[in-house]
């Protein structure tokens, strides 16, 4: 990409990453969540990806990262799930509560915000990684 | 009300002009802007949550949609014409407009639901689950079996999309693949 390009990214996708940071962390306050904020944070990458190439997005996150990342994020929401039986049954609430407006308060539900950001974001940046390189083959494959 | 009925009607004209281009990469972008317009309509409709998701899916769903049409010679469709086609579309039009007429008016009000479940979610999930966004207690508490069985999709999927599209296995024995700087 051009120059031009270039630097708007340098700039911006630093606050794009955040905000997306934010929208997972603040899920249980205001409107947002793990699935908006994970595709959030996967556009930041494929953000990178557009503007500088395939190779540096990839230095950030590879994939085989993001695959662990994937499957890291489906095994800790199954784990948080699970660990409801020590209160008594599937997804019970069993950390403290915590007063209401707070960052740490709802219990389990930040936890499992993260969780699904991690396995969004890193999926979403999977498909993406592998659809634009299937797209560069089948043009090689063309010419 | 007035700037909601002006959106859907900006979204059917998107949606027209998507299936009636004759170039790729135009459609593509009409669709973008029916999304767009999707998004708006559930901020009028007080539900951020929704715009929030809708407008990044969107984006990301423009993105990957115009790294598949750009740089690829797909030739036009060539189009008959195709009378028996077009009249059995505008009688199943027709039907489907007279059925969702006659269903659509025995519908409560907008705002007034006949089920009474989520009365009790919102006026006892803040002491229940202590979030303050209802819509998240919902999903991750009250309902969280169905966010369970969407992140099950969502994996299935990805797993699905990382194994038809892999690249290994692609290359023969011995083949050195240079890739291109996307």
């Amino acid at each position: 990409m051009t120059l031009i390009v270039k630097t708007i990214t340098r700039l911006t996708v630093g606050l794009i990453l955040l905000y997306g940071i934010y929208i997972v962390t603040h899920g249980h306050l205001s409107p947002g969540g793990g699935f908006a904020g994970g595709v959030i944070i996967a556009l930041s990458f494929v953000h990178l990806m557009l503007a500088f190439g395939k190779d540096l997005a990839l230095k950030k996150l590879s994939e085989s990262l993001a695959s662990f990342f994937e499957s890291f994020g489906a095994i800790m929401f199954l784990t948080i799930a699970l660990l409801g039986f020590i209160g008594g049954y599937f997804f019970f609430n069993f950390v403290f509560k915590g007063k209401p407006f707070n960052l740490f308060s709802a219990g389990i539900i930040p936890l499992c915000n993260i969780a699904i950001c991690l396995k969004v974001g890193a999926g979403l940046f999977a498909v993406f990684v592998a659809l634009v390189l299937l797209s560069s083959t089948t043009q090689k494959g063309n010419k | 009300m007035f700037e909601l009925y002006f959106l859907l009607l900006f979204m059917i004209l998107g949606a027209i002009i998507a299936v009636e281009m004759k170039d790729l990469l135009s459609s593509v972008v009409a669709v973008g802007a029916v999304g767009l317009g999707l998004s708006v309509a559930f901020l009028i409709l007080k539900a951020p949550d929704l715009a929030i998701t809708q407008l990044v899916v969107e984006i990301l769903c423009l993105i990957i949609l115009i790294r598949a049409t750009i740089r690829r010679d797909i030739p036009p469709l060539e189009r008959g014409k195709e009378v028996v086609g077009s009249i059995m579309v505008l009688l199943f039009i027709g039907g489907f407009l007279f059925f969702a007429y006659s269903a659509l008016k025995d519908l409560p009000s907008f705002g007034h639901p006949i089920m009474r479940v989520s009365q009790n979610y919102l006026a006892e999930g803040l002491k229940k689950t202590g979030a303050t966004n209802l819509v998240t207690s919902v999903i991750l508490d009250f309902r969280a079996y169905d966010t369970l069985g969407e992140a099950t999709v969502l994996f299935t999927a990805v797993v699905g999309v990382l194994v038809v599209l892999r690249r290994i296995g692609r290359k023969k024995v011995g083949e050195i693949v240079k890739e291109e700087d996307e």
